[in-house]
Protein backbone atom coordinates (compact mmCIF):
# COMPACT_ATOMS: atom_id res chain seq x y z
CA UNK A 1 0.00 0.00 0.00
CA UNK A 2 1.58 2.79 -1.04
CA UNK A 3 0.29 6.71 1.24
CA UNK A 4 -1.95 7.47 -1.70
CA UNK A 5 -4.11 4.56 -1.18
CA UNK A 6 -4.04 4.87 2.57
CA UNK A 7 -7.76 5.09 3.34
CA UNK A 8 -9.09 8.37 5.21
CA UNK A 9 -9.59 6.44 8.64
CA UNK A 10 -6.12 6.41 8.86
CA UNK A 11 -5.35 10.45 7.45
CA UNK A 12 -6.30 13.86 8.30
CA UNK A 13 -8.70 14.42 5.90
CA UNK A 14 -11.14 12.64 4.26
CA UNK A 15 -10.24 11.80 0.28
CA UNK A 16 -13.46 11.96 -1.25
CA UNK A 17 -14.93 15.84 -0.44
CA UNK A 18 -18.59 16.09 -0.76
CA UNK A 19 -19.86 17.31 -3.48
CA UNK A 20 -20.14 21.05 -4.06
CA UNK A 21 -23.11 23.21 -2.95
CA UNK A 22 -24.26 23.80 -6.30
CA UNK A 23 -23.77 20.44 -8.02
CA UNK A 24 -26.40 19.16 -4.85
CA UNK A 25 -28.51 21.93 -5.02
CA UNK A 26 -28.95 21.33 -8.86
CA UNK A 27 -29.65 17.38 -7.72
CA UNK A 28 -32.09 17.59 -5.12
CA UNK A 29 -34.40 19.93 -4.75
CA UNK A 30 -34.31 22.25 -1.25
CA UNK A 31 -30.27 20.68 -0.80
CA UNK A 32 -29.07 23.27 1.99
CA UNK A 33 -32.66 24.59 3.23
CA UNK A 34 -32.19 23.39 6.66
CA UNK A 35 -28.14 24.22 7.04
CA UNK A 36 -28.33 27.02 9.45
CA UNK A 37 -29.29 25.10 12.97
CA UNK A 38 -31.88 27.92 13.54
CA UNK A 39 -34.27 26.93 10.99
CA UNK A 40 -34.48 23.47 12.15
CA UNK A 41 -37.75 23.69 14.37
CA UNK A 42 -36.31 20.98 17.45
CA UNK A 43 -33.28 22.84 17.92
CA UNK A 44 -32.40 24.02 20.48
CA UNK A 45 -34.36 21.02 22.59
CA UNK A 46 -35.44 22.62 25.17
CA UNK A 47 -36.58 25.84 23.61
CA UNK A 48 -39.41 27.87 25.27
CA UNK A 49 -42.67 26.89 23.34
CA UNK A 50 -44.49 30.00 22.66
CA UNK A 51 -47.92 29.82 22.23
CA UNK A 52 -49.36 26.22 22.62
CA UNK A 53 -52.77 27.01 22.98
CA UNK A 54 -53.21 26.43 26.42
CA UNK A 55 -55.10 28.57 28.76
CA UNK A 56 -54.37 27.37 32.02
CA UNK A 57 -51.51 26.71 34.70
CA UNK A 58 -52.43 22.99 35.12
CA UNK A 59 -55.50 21.83 33.78
CA UNK A 60 -59.29 21.30 34.90
CA UNK A 61 -59.20 17.93 36.29
CA UNK A 62 -61.15 14.70 34.49
CA UNK A 63 -63.72 12.82 36.80
CA UNK A 64 -62.12 9.64 37.83
CA UNK A 65 -65.42 7.43 37.08
CA UNK A 66 -63.33 4.29 38.95
CA UNK A 67 -60.16 4.04 40.70
CA UNK A 68 -57.83 4.56 37.69
CA UNK A 69 -54.60 2.61 37.81
CA UNK A 70 -51.40 4.22 37.35
CA UNK A 71 -47.94 4.61 37.90
CA UNK A 72 -46.62 4.99 41.51
CA UNK A 73 -43.93 6.95 39.88
CA UNK A 74 -46.57 9.93 39.57
CA UNK A 75 -47.50 12.07 42.40
CA UNK A 76 -51.06 11.80 41.26
CA UNK A 77 -54.06 10.52 38.56
CA UNK A 78 -53.26 12.93 35.93
CA UNK A 79 -55.48 15.39 35.18
CA UNK A 80 -57.09 13.51 32.12
CA UNK A 81 -56.12 10.18 31.26
CA UNK A 82 -57.86 7.49 28.90
CA UNK A 83 -61.09 5.70 30.12
CA UNK A 84 -60.68 2.49 27.18
CA UNK A 85 -60.94 -0.66 28.88
CA UNK A 86 -61.15 -0.64 32.08
CA UNK A 87 -59.70 -3.56 34.16
CA UNK A 88 -61.53 -6.23 34.68
CA UNK A 89 -61.36 -9.85 35.31
CA UNK A 90 -58.42 -12.03 36.33
CA UNK A 91 -56.03 -9.99 33.56
CA UNK A 92 -57.40 -6.77 35.63
CA UNK A 93 -56.43 -7.89 38.79
CA UNK A 94 -53.06 -8.76 37.48
CA UNK A 95 -52.48 -4.98 36.18
CA UNK A 96 -53.76 -2.97 39.07
CA UNK A 97 -51.03 -5.51 41.00
CA UNK A 98 -48.61 -4.35 38.27
CA UNK A 99 -49.39 -0.84 38.34
CA UNK A 100 -49.95 -0.39 42.04
CA UNK A 101 -46.58 -2.50 43.40
CA UNK A 102 -44.00 -2.29 41.25
CA UNK A 103 -42.41 1.19 39.87
CA UNK A 104 -41.47 1.59 36.19
CA UNK A 105 -38.04 0.78 36.54
CA UNK A 106 -39.28 -2.55 37.99
CA UNK A 107 -38.99 -5.47 35.43
CA UNK A 108 -41.58 -7.25 36.91
CA UNK A 109 -43.94 -4.21 36.69
CA UNK A 110 -43.48 -4.91 32.71
CA UNK A 111 -43.32 -8.94 32.94
CA UNK A 112 -46.93 -8.59 35.24
CA UNK A 113 -48.27 -6.80 32.29
CA UNK A 114 -47.34 -8.83 30.34
CA UNK A 115 -48.76 -11.78 31.33
CA UNK A 116 -51.90 -9.53 32.09
CA UNK A 117 -52.16 -9.36 27.99
CA UNK A 118 -51.65 -13.14 27.30
CA UNK A 119 -54.60 -13.62 30.50
CA UNK A 120 -56.31 -11.15 28.71
CA UNK A 121 -56.24 -12.22 25.31
CA UNK A 122 -57.20 -15.88 25.81
CA UNK A 123 -59.97 -15.06 28.32
CA UNK A 124 -61.35 -13.14 25.59
CA UNK A 125 -60.75 -15.98 22.81
CA UNK A 126 -62.84 -18.45 25.20
CA UNK A 127 -65.59 -16.42 26.17
CA UNK A 128 -65.87 -15.29 22.39
CA UNK A 129 -67.17 -19.08 21.63
CA UNK A 130 -69.66 -18.23 23.47
CA UNK A 131 -70.99 -15.35 21.57
CA UNK A 132 -73.14 -15.05 18.46
CA UNK A 133 -69.52 -13.81 16.58
CA UNK A 134 -67.18 -16.05 18.28
CA UNK A 135 -62.94 -15.13 17.38
CA UNK A 136 -62.55 -16.60 13.47
CA UNK A 137 -58.02 -16.81 13.14
CA UNK A 138 -58.83 -16.85 9.45
CA UNK A 139 -60.72 -13.46 9.16
CA UNK A 140 -59.02 -12.05 11.92
CA UNK A 141 -55.13 -12.24 10.82
CA UNK A 142 -55.92 -10.94 7.48
CA UNK A 143 -54.36 -14.19 5.90
CA UNK A 144 -56.88 -13.69 3.01
CA UNK A 145 -54.77 -10.50 1.62
CA UNK A 146 -52.04 -13.73 0.52
CA UNK A 147 -54.24 -14.44 -2.17
CA UNK A 148 -55.29 -10.87 -3.09
CA UNK A 149 -52.21 -9.19 -2.49
CA UNK A 150 -49.49 -11.52 -4.23
CA UNK A 151 -48.44 -13.29 -0.93
CA UNK A 152 -46.16 -15.63 -3.12
CA UNK A 153 -45.36 -13.30 -5.72
CA UNK A 154 -43.99 -10.35 -2.81
CA UNK A 155 -41.98 -12.61 -0.67
CA UNK A 156 -39.46 -13.73 -3.76
CA UNK A 157 -36.09 -14.45 -2.25
CA UNK A 158 -36.64 -12.33 0.89
CA UNK A 159 -34.34 -12.53 4.00
CA UNK A 160 -37.39 -12.33 6.43
CA UNK A 161 -39.18 -15.29 4.38
CA UNK A 162 -37.33 -17.34 7.23
CA UNK A 163 -39.45 -16.41 10.09
CA UNK A 164 -42.35 -15.36 8.19
CA UNK A 165 -43.05 -19.47 8.47
CA UNK A 166 -42.50 -19.32 12.24
CA UNK A 167 -45.39 -16.46 12.17
CA UNK A 168 -48.14 -19.16 12.22
CA UNK A 169 -46.75 -20.96 14.58
CA UNK A 170 -46.88 -18.31 17.27
CA UNK A 171 -50.49 -16.91 15.83
CA UNK A 172 -51.71 -20.48 15.57
CA UNK A 173 -50.00 -22.30 18.37
CA UNK A 174 -51.88 -21.05 21.08
CA UNK A 175 -55.36 -22.17 19.70
CA UNK A 176 -54.11 -25.22 18.89
CA UNK A 177 -52.93 -25.42 22.22
CA UNK A 178 -56.45 -24.40 23.68
CA UNK A 179 -57.78 -27.00 21.53
CA UNK A 180 -55.74 -30.39 22.03
CA UNK A 181 -56.36 -28.96 26.05
CA UNK A 182 -60.27 -28.57 25.74
CA UNK A 183 -60.28 -32.09 24.08
CA UNK A 184 -58.35 -34.00 26.67
CA UNK A 185 -60.78 -31.99 29.30
CA UNK A 186 -63.70 -33.34 27.58
CA UNK A 187 -62.07 -37.02 27.37
CA UNK A 188 -61.63 -37.29 30.84
CA UNK A 189 -64.71 -36.08 31.63
CA UNK A 190 -66.72 -38.47 29.09
CA UNK A 191 -64.40 -41.44 31.28
CA UNK A 192 -65.53 -40.29 34.42
CA UNK A 193 -68.85 -40.00 33.44
CA UNK A 194 -68.49 -43.15 31.89
CA UNK A 195 -66.81 -44.78 34.87
CA UNK A 196 -70.29 -44.01 36.98
CA UNK B 1 -70.10 3.51 15.43
CA UNK B 2 -67.46 1.64 13.57
CA UNK B 3 -64.23 0.71 14.96
CA UNK B 4 -61.17 -1.41 14.63
CA UNK B 5 -60.46 -3.50 17.71
CA UNK B 6 -57.66 -5.75 19.27
CA UNK B 7 -58.22 -9.50 19.96
CA UNK B 8 -55.04 -10.61 20.85
CA UNK B 9 -51.18 -10.96 18.56
CA UNK B 10 -51.83 -10.66 14.97
CA UNK B 11 -55.69 -10.66 15.48
CA UNK B 12 -57.84 -7.55 14.99
CA UNK B 13 -61.73 -7.22 13.99
CA UNK B 14 -64.35 -4.23 13.35
CA UNK B 15 -66.95 -4.23 15.55
CA UNK B 16 -69.55 -1.62 16.47
CA UNK B 17 -68.85 0.67 19.59
CA UNK B 18 -70.04 3.65 21.29
CA UNK B 19 -69.75 7.20 19.68
CA UNK B 20 -66.81 8.45 22.58
CA UNK B 21 -67.62 10.79 24.47
CA UNK B 22 -66.94 14.45 25.91
CA UNK B 23 -64.97 13.50 29.09
CA UNK B 24 -63.03 16.91 29.84
CA UNK B 25 -64.15 20.77 29.17
CA UNK B 26 -60.92 20.99 26.42
CA UNK B 27 -62.44 17.60 24.94
CA UNK B 28 -63.35 17.53 20.90
CA UNK B 29 -64.64 14.71 19.54
CA UNK B 30 -63.37 14.35 15.56
CA UNK B 31 -65.18 12.08 13.00
CA UNK B 32 -62.33 10.36 11.06
CA UNK B 33 -62.17 11.21 7.60
CA UNK B 34 -58.72 9.49 6.94
CA UNK B 35 -56.45 7.23 8.98
CA UNK B 36 -52.98 5.28 8.37
CA UNK B 37 -51.14 2.15 9.86
CA UNK B 38 -48.08 3.45 11.38
CA UNK B 39 -44.65 1.25 11.73
CA UNK B 40 -45.44 1.88 15.42
CA UNK B 41 -48.93 0.19 15.20
CA UNK B 42 -46.77 -3.08 14.17
CA UNK B 43 -45.43 -3.32 17.35
CA UNK B 44 -49.07 -3.61 19.16
CA UNK B 45 -50.39 -5.83 15.98
CA UNK B 46 -47.13 -8.00 17.03
CA UNK B 47 -47.78 -8.09 21.24
CA UNK B 48 -44.61 -6.34 21.62
CA UNK B 49 -46.21 -3.33 23.90
CA UNK B 50 -47.00 -4.54 27.26
CA UNK B 51 -50.74 -3.61 28.20
CA UNK B 52 -52.39 -3.74 24.82
CA UNK B 53 -55.98 -4.61 26.17
CA UNK B 54 -58.36 -6.64 24.10
CA UNK B 55 -60.82 -3.99 22.65
CA UNK B 56 -58.41 -1.67 22.30
CA UNK B 57 -58.70 0.14 19.31
CA UNK B 58 -55.41 1.50 17.31
CA UNK B 59 -54.24 4.25 15.20
CA UNK B 60 -52.13 7.55 16.11
CA UNK B 61 -52.36 8.77 12.33
CA UNK B 62 -55.82 10.73 11.35
CA UNK B 63 -57.60 13.90 10.32
CA UNK B 64 -61.58 14.45 10.17
CA UNK B 65 -63.94 16.79 10.74
CA UNK B 66 -64.87 18.12 14.52
CA UNK B 67 -68.26 16.67 15.69
CA UNK B 68 -68.46 18.21 18.93
CA UNK B 69 -66.43 20.46 21.24
CA UNK B 70 -66.23 20.51 25.18
CA UNK B 71 -66.99 23.67 26.95
CA UNK B 72 -63.39 25.18 27.61
CA UNK B 73 -62.64 25.00 23.32
CA UNK B 74 -61.61 28.35 22.16
CA UNK B 75 -59.88 26.98 19.14
CA UNK B 76 -61.92 25.00 16.98
CA UNK B 77 -65.69 24.95 16.22
CA UNK B 78 -67.91 21.98 14.61
CA UNK B 79 -67.10 21.53 10.69
CA UNK B 80 -63.55 22.58 11.22
CA UNK B 81 -61.32 20.04 9.02
CA UNK B 82 -58.52 19.47 11.60
CA UNK B 83 -55.05 17.60 11.46
CA UNK B 84 -54.18 15.58 14.63
CA UNK B 85 -51.27 14.75 15.78
CA UNK B 86 -49.82 11.47 17.19
CA UNK B 87 -49.23 13.09 20.67
CA UNK B 88 -51.64 14.01 23.16
CA UNK B 89 -50.13 16.89 25.24
CA UNK B 90 -51.18 19.57 27.84
CA UNK B 91 -49.54 22.48 26.53
CA UNK B 92 -48.70 23.45 29.92
CA UNK B 93 -46.92 21.09 31.90
CA UNK B 94 -42.87 21.71 32.29
CA UNK B 95 -42.21 19.20 29.26
CA UNK B 96 -44.78 21.15 27.15
CA UNK B 97 -43.76 24.73 28.08
CA UNK B 98 -39.97 23.93 27.04
CA UNK B 99 -41.31 22.31 23.63
CA UNK B 100 -41.38 18.20 24.67
CA UNK B 101 -44.89 17.98 23.38
CA UNK B 102 -43.66 14.04 23.08
CA UNK B 103 -43.14 14.16 26.51
CA UNK B 104 -46.54 15.58 28.51
CA UNK B 105 -46.60 14.94 31.80
CA UNK B 106 -50.50 15.42 32.46
CA UNK B 107 -51.80 12.98 29.92
CA UNK B 108 -50.86 9.54 30.95
CA UNK B 109 -51.41 8.30 33.84
CA UNK B 110 -50.29 4.70 33.36
CA UNK B 111 -46.63 5.67 33.00
CA UNK B 112 -44.10 8.46 33.31
CA UNK B 113 -41.32 7.19 30.86
CA UNK B 114 -43.41 8.07 27.93
CA UNK B 115 -46.32 10.51 26.99
CA UNK B 116 -49.87 9.74 25.38
CA UNK B 117 -50.76 8.79 22.12
CA UNK B 118 -53.74 7.97 20.70
CA UNK B 119 -54.25 4.40 20.62
CA UNK B 120 -51.30 2.72 21.78
CA UNK B 121 -52.21 0.66 24.44
CA UNK B 122 -52.37 1.63 28.13
CA UNK B 123 -48.60 2.01 28.83
CA UNK B 124 -49.08 5.45 26.44
CA UNK B 125 -52.43 6.85 28.69
CA UNK B 126 -55.23 4.37 27.75
CA UNK B 127 -56.73 6.61 24.76
CA UNK B 128 -58.52 4.71 22.01
CA UNK B 129 -57.75 5.28 18.56
CA UNK B 130 -58.37 6.78 15.24
CA UNK B 131 -58.75 3.75 12.75
CA UNK B 132 -62.65 4.04 13.90
CA UNK B 133 -65.33 6.92 12.58
CA UNK B 134 -64.82 9.16 15.80
CA UNK B 135 -62.15 9.42 18.14
CA UNK B 136 -61.86 11.71 21.44
CA UNK B 137 -59.39 14.42 21.15
CA UNK B 138 -58.05 15.44 24.36
CA UNK B 139 -56.56 19.17 25.03
CA UNK B 140 -58.29 20.28 21.61
CA UNK B 141 -56.53 23.87 21.98
CA UNK B 142 -53.53 22.69 21.96
CA UNK B 143 -53.03 19.13 19.60
CA UNK B 144 -55.13 19.76 16.61
CA UNK B 145 -54.63 22.26 13.34
CA UNK B 146 -56.77 23.31 10.98
CA UNK B 147 -55.60 21.99 7.78
CA UNK B 148 -54.41 25.09 5.53
CA UNK B 149 -56.49 24.93 2.29
CA UNK B 150 -54.16 24.53 -0.23
CA UNK B 151 -52.85 20.93 1.63
CA UNK B 152 -54.06 17.06 0.90
CA UNK B 153 -55.56 15.03 2.82
CA UNK B 154 -53.11 12.38 2.10
CA UNK B 155 -50.30 15.35 2.61
CA UNK B 156 -52.13 15.67 6.27
CA UNK B 157 -52.50 12.50 7.60
CA UNK B 158 -48.88 12.45 6.82
CA UNK B 159 -47.89 14.77 8.72
CA UNK B 160 -49.77 14.04 12.07
CA UNK B 161 -46.79 11.07 12.53
CA UNK B 162 -44.62 9.70 9.54
CA UNK B 163 -43.72 13.15 8.21
CA UNK B 164 -43.00 15.04 10.77
CA UNK B 165 -41.04 12.00 12.27
CA UNK B 166 -38.59 11.35 9.67
CA UNK B 167 -37.85 15.55 9.63
CA UNK B 168 -37.21 15.15 13.26
CA UNK B 169 -35.07 12.28 12.59
CA UNK B 170 -32.81 14.16 10.75
CA UNK B 171 -32.78 17.02 13.05
CA UNK B 172 -31.49 14.95 16.12
CA UNK B 173 -28.73 13.53 13.96
CA UNK B 174 -27.23 17.02 13.94
CA UNK B 175 -26.14 17.11 10.28
CA UNK B 176 -23.64 19.12 9.30
CA UNK B 177 -22.94 19.96 5.97
CA UNK B 178 -20.85 17.55 3.78
CA UNK B 179 -21.97 14.60 6.15
CA UNK B 180 -22.23 11.30 4.96
CA UNK B 181 -25.92 9.86 6.55
CA UNK B 182 -26.88 6.53 6.95
CA UNK B 183 -30.42 6.14 7.46
CA UNK B 184 -31.56 2.27 8.58
CA UNK B 185 -34.82 1.28 7.73
CA UNK B 186 -36.88 2.49 4.04
CA UNK B 187 -40.30 2.30 5.44
CA UNK B 188 -42.35 6.02 5.54
CA UNK B 189 -39.99 7.43 8.27
CA UNK B 190 -36.68 6.25 6.82
CA UNK B 191 -37.73 7.27 3.09
CA UNK B 192 -38.33 11.55 5.10
CA UNK B 193 -35.30 11.22 7.15
CA UNK B 194 -32.90 10.19 3.89
CA UNK B 195 -34.64 13.05 2.34
CA UNK B 196 -34.72 15.79 5.10
CA UNK B 197 -30.94 15.00 5.55
CA UNK B 198 -30.30 16.35 2.08
CA UNK B 199 -32.59 19.48 3.40
CA UNK B 200 -29.91 19.81 6.53
CA UNK B 201 -26.77 19.57 4.21
CA UNK B 202 -25.96 16.07 4.32
CA UNK B 203 -22.71 15.34 1.38
CA UNK B 204 -24.12 11.51 0.58
CA UNK B 205 -27.29 9.34 1.70
CA UNK B 206 -26.98 6.03 1.94
CA UNK B 207 -30.21 4.06 2.58
CA UNK B 208 -30.42 0.41 3.82
CA UNK B 209 -32.59 -2.25 3.75
CA UNK B 210 -33.63 -5.94 2.53
CA UNK B 211 -36.54 -4.81 0.73
CA UNK B 212 -35.76 -4.22 -2.62
CA UNK B 213 -38.80 -2.21 -3.64
CA UNK B 214 -38.51 -0.35 -0.55
CA UNK B 215 -34.58 0.96 -1.82
CA UNK B 216 -35.36 1.67 -5.34
CA UNK B 217 -37.76 4.39 -3.70
CA UNK B 218 -35.38 5.39 -1.45
CA UNK B 219 -33.10 6.19 -4.85
CA UNK B 220 -35.70 7.91 -6.93
CA UNK B 221 -37.82 9.85 -4.05
CA UNK B 222 -34.92 10.50 -1.43
CA UNK B 223 -32.09 10.40 -4.20
CA UNK B 224 -30.03 7.95 -1.83
CA UNK B 225 -27.72 5.60 -2.43
CA UNK B 226 -28.97 2.35 -1.22
CA UNK B 227 -27.28 -0.98 -0.10
CA UNK B 228 -29.71 -4.47 0.82
CA UNK B 229 -27.78 -5.79 3.77
CA UNK B 230 -29.25 -9.19 2.06
CA UNK B 231 -26.63 -9.21 0.10
CA UNK B 232 -23.78 -8.91 2.27
CA UNK B 233 -22.38 -11.17 4.98
CA UNK B 234 -21.86 -8.17 7.42
CA UNK B 235 -23.27 -5.27 6.48
CA UNK B 236 -21.07 -3.22 9.24
CA UNK B 237 -17.89 -4.25 7.25
CA UNK B 238 -19.77 -3.16 4.01
CA UNK B 239 -20.39 0.25 5.58
CA UNK B 240 -17.17 0.80 6.48
CA UNK B 241 -15.89 -0.41 2.92
CA UNK B 242 -18.10 2.18 1.39
CA UNK B 243 -16.95 5.53 3.68
CA UNK B 244 -13.04 4.68 3.33
CA UNK B 245 -12.78 2.91 6.88
CA UNK B 246 -14.55 5.90 8.85
CA UNK B 247 -18.17 4.81 9.13
CA UNK B 248 -20.82 7.45 8.02
CA UNK B 249 -21.06 10.55 10.26
CA UNK B 250 -24.73 10.13 11.75
CA UNK B 251 -26.86 7.40 11.55
CA UNK B 252 -30.95 7.63 11.80
CA UNK B 253 -32.39 4.15 12.75
CA UNK B 254 -36.44 4.44 11.60
CA UNK B 255 -36.41 0.45 12.22
CA UNK B 256 -37.07 -0.48 15.49
CA UNK B 257 -38.47 -3.47 17.32
CA UNK B 258 -39.12 -5.87 14.36
CA UNK B 259 -36.04 -5.31 12.99
CA UNK B 260 -34.95 -8.72 10.85
CA UNK B 261 -31.25 -9.59 9.81
CA UNK B 262 -29.73 -11.57 12.93
CA UNK B 263 -32.62 -14.42 13.30
CA UNK B 264 -31.50 -14.88 16.66
CA UNK B 265 -31.99 -11.29 17.90
CA UNK B 266 -35.52 -11.22 15.78
CA UNK B 267 -37.04 -14.36 17.84
CA UNK B 268 -35.69 -13.12 20.67
CA UNK B 269 -37.38 -9.96 20.56
CA UNK B 270 -39.95 -10.15 17.93
CA UNK B 271 -41.16 -13.68 18.49
CA UNK B 272 -40.88 -14.50 21.66
CA UNK B 273 -41.00 -10.80 23.65
CA UNK B 274 -37.96 -11.63 25.61
CA UNK B 275 -36.83 -8.27 25.46
CA UNK B 276 -38.08 -4.79 24.38
CA UNK B 277 -37.95 -5.79 20.48
CA UNK B 278 -34.99 -6.54 18.65
CA UNK B 279 -32.35 -4.16 18.19
CA UNK B 280 -30.44 -5.46 14.88
CA UNK B 281 -30.59 -1.95 13.24
CA UNK B 282 -29.24 -0.06 16.41
CA UNK B 283 -26.55 -2.36 16.74
CA UNK B 284 -25.87 -1.60 13.51
CA UNK B 285 -25.75 1.91 13.48
CA UNK B 286 -23.26 1.91 16.59
CA UNK B 287 -21.03 -0.27 15.16
CA UNK B 288 -21.22 1.41 11.06
CA UNK B 289 -20.53 5.01 12.34
CA UNK B 290 -17.12 6.21 12.56
CA UNK B 291 -16.11 7.71 16.42
CA UNK B 292 -17.73 10.42 17.57
CA UNK B 293 -20.56 9.89 15.53
CA UNK B 294 -24.17 10.72 16.49
CA UNK B 295 -26.92 8.65 16.30
CA UNK B 296 -30.57 9.79 15.67
CA UNK B 297 -33.28 7.12 16.90
CA UNK B 298 -36.51 6.95 16.04
CA UNK B 299 -37.56 3.29 15.80
CA UNK B 300 -39.52 2.49 18.77
CA UNK B 301 -38.78 -0.77 21.37
CA UNK B 302 -40.56 -1.40 24.37
CA UNK B 303 -39.66 -0.70 27.62
CA UNK B 304 -38.29 -4.63 28.68
CA UNK B 305 -34.47 -4.33 28.42
CA UNK B 306 -32.77 -5.10 24.85
CA UNK B 307 -29.61 -6.23 23.96
CA UNK B 308 -27.94 -3.39 22.73
CA UNK B 309 -23.91 -3.12 22.03
CA UNK B 310 -23.72 -0.03 24.95
CA UNK B 311 -20.25 -0.82 24.97
CA UNK B 312 -18.88 -0.23 21.70
CA UNK B 313 -21.22 3.06 22.03
CA UNK B 314 -19.21 4.39 25.13
CA UNK B 315 -15.57 3.74 23.66
CA UNK B 316 -16.25 5.27 20.36
CA UNK B 317 -17.45 8.75 21.63
CA UNK B 318 -20.87 8.68 20.36
CA UNK B 319 -23.90 10.96 20.62
CA UNK B 320 -26.89 8.48 20.97
CA UNK B 321 -30.28 10.95 20.85
CA UNK B 322 -33.90 9.71 20.46
CA UNK B 323 -37.14 10.38 21.42
CA UNK B 324 -41.27 10.15 20.26
CA UNK B 325 -40.98 13.52 18.03
CA UNK B 326 -43.12 16.19 18.89
CA UNK B 327 -45.22 16.33 15.79
CA UNK B 328 -46.99 20.09 15.76
CA UNK B 329 -43.61 21.51 16.85
CA UNK B 330 -42.12 20.41 13.42
CA UNK B 331 -45.01 21.37 11.12
CA UNK B 332 -44.92 25.40 10.42
CA UNK B 333 -41.37 24.70 8.82
CA UNK B 334 -42.78 21.63 7.24
CA UNK B 335 -45.43 23.04 5.57
CA UNK B 336 -43.32 25.03 4.32
CA UNK B 337 -41.55 22.87 2.52
CA UNK B 338 -44.30 20.87 1.41
CA UNK B 339 -45.51 24.04 -0.02
CA UNK B 340 -42.09 24.28 -1.68
CA UNK B 341 -41.89 20.88 -3.28
CA UNK B 342 -39.04 19.59 -1.37
CA UNK B 343 -40.95 17.29 0.29
CA UNK B 344 -43.85 14.90 -1.19
CA UNK B 345 -45.33 12.87 1.69
CA UNK B 346 -48.52 11.64 -0.62
CA UNK B 347 -45.76 10.35 -2.79
CA UNK B 348 -45.74 7.42 -0.57
CA UNK B 349 -48.90 6.04 -0.17
CA UNK B 350 -49.64 2.84 -1.92
CA UNK B 351 -52.72 1.15 -0.65
CA UNK B 352 -56.68 2.28 0.40
CA UNK B 353 -58.20 -0.13 2.56
CA UNK B 354 -61.61 0.81 3.52
CA UNK B 355 -62.08 0.07 7.58
CA UNK B 356 -63.91 -3.16 6.98
CA UNK B 357 -61.35 -4.28 5.29
CA UNK B 358 -58.39 -3.37 7.92
CA UNK B 359 -57.11 -6.50 8.98
CA UNK B 360 -56.24 -7.37 5.20
CA UNK B 361 -54.67 -4.15 5.60
CA UNK B 362 -52.76 -4.93 8.60
CA UNK B 363 -51.54 -8.35 7.19
CA UNK B 364 -50.21 -6.39 3.59
CA UNK B 365 -48.66 -3.58 5.68
CA UNK B 366 -46.75 -6.14 8.30
CA UNK B 367 -45.35 -9.02 5.97
CA UNK B 368 -44.98 -5.89 3.10
CA UNK B 369 -46.73 -7.71 0.48
CA UNK B 370 -47.59 -5.91 -2.83
CA UNK B 371 -45.52 -3.09 -2.79
CA UNK B 372 -46.35 -1.82 0.42
CA UNK B 373 -44.93 1.38 1.69
CA UNK B 374 -48.10 3.40 3.24
CA UNK B 375 -51.58 2.11 3.55
CA UNK B 376 -54.37 4.86 4.13
CA UNK B 377 -57.34 4.00 5.89
CA UNK B 378 -60.46 5.18 4.71
CA UNK B 379 -63.97 4.66 7.19
CA UNK B 380 -67.72 4.73 6.40
CA UNK B 381 -66.76 3.36 2.72
CA UNK B 382 -67.91 0.01 3.67
N1 LIG C 1 -40.05 8.12 17.40
C1 LIG C 1 -41.25 8.35 16.87
O1 LIG C 1 -41.89 9.36 17.16
C2 LIG C 1 -41.81 7.40 15.87
C3 LIG C 1 -42.91 7.78 15.10
C4 LIG C 1 -43.32 6.93 14.07
C5 LIG C 1 -42.70 5.73 13.88
N2 LIG C 1 -41.67 5.36 14.69
C6 LIG C 1 -40.95 4.11 14.51
O2 LIG C 1 -40.16 4.20 13.35
C7 LIG C 1 -39.96 2.88 12.82
C8 LIG C 1 -40.26 2.87 11.33
O3 LIG C 1 -41.61 3.20 11.07
P1 LIG C 1 -42.20 2.97 9.61
O4 LIG C 1 -43.62 3.40 9.65
O5 LIG C 1 -41.29 3.55 8.61
O6 LIG C 1 -42.17 1.35 9.59
P2 LIG C 1 -41.99 0.25 8.44
O7 LIG C 1 -42.30 -1.04 9.07
O8 LIG C 1 -42.74 0.64 7.22
O9 LIG C 1 -40.43 0.33 8.07
C9 LIG C 1 -39.41 -0.38 8.71
C10 LIG C 1 -38.39 -0.81 7.65
O10 LIG C 1 -37.22 -1.33 8.27
C11 LIG C 1 -36.74 -2.39 7.49
N3 LIG C 1 -35.80 -3.20 8.27
C12 LIG C 1 -36.04 -4.30 9.05
N4 LIG C 1 -34.90 -4.70 9.63
C13 LIG C 1 -33.93 -3.85 9.22
C14 LIG C 1 -32.54 -3.75 9.50
N5 LIG C 1 -31.93 -4.60 10.35
N6 LIG C 1 -31.83 -2.76 8.91
C15 LIG C 1 -32.43 -1.88 8.07
N7 LIG C 1 -33.74 -1.92 7.77
C16 LIG C 1 -34.48 -2.90 8.35
C17 LIG C 1 -37.99 -3.09 7.05
O11 LIG C 1 -37.76 -3.92 5.93
C18 LIG C 1 -38.89 -1.91 6.73
O12 LIG C 1 -38.77 -1.50 5.38
C19 LIG C 1 -40.87 1.96 13.65
O13 LIG C 1 -40.11 1.34 14.65
C20 LIG C 1 -41.83 2.92 14.29
O14 LIG C 1 -42.33 2.44 15.51
C21 LIG C 1 -41.22 6.19 15.68
ZN1 LIG D 1 -46.48 6.19 14.45
ZN1 LIG E 1 -47.87 18.69 29.00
Amino acid sequence: MTSGDIPSAYIREKRTPAPSREELRARIPGWGVDLDPADRPSNPKLLHAPDTGAHWDFPERQPEKWPRERSVEHAFVTPVFGTAQPPKGLSGAIRKLAYARFSEGRLAHWMLLVVGDRVDAVANHLASLATSRPDNPITQTGVKAEFTHGGLRSRRGRVDARHHVLDPLVVGGPWVVTAVVAVRALARAGARVRRR
Amino acid sequence: MRAMVYRGPYKIRVEEKDVPAIEHPNDAIIRVTLAAICGSDLHLYHGLMPDTRVGHTFGHEFIGIVHEVGSSVQNLKVGDRVMVPFNIYCGSCWYCSRGLYSNCHNVNANATAVGGIYGYSHTTGGYDGGQAEYVRVPFADVGPAKIPDWMSDDDAVLLTDATSTGYFGAQLGDIAEGDTVVVFGAGPVGLVAAQSSWLMGAGRVIVVDHLDYRLEKARDFAHAETLNFAEYDDVVVELKKQTDYLGADVAIECVGAEADGNLLQHVAGAKLKMQGGSPVALNWAIDGVRKGATISVMGAYGPIPNAVKFGDALNKGLTLRMNQAPVKRQWPRLFEHIRNGYLKPSDMVTHRFPLEEISEAYHVFSAKLDGCIKPLIVPGTA
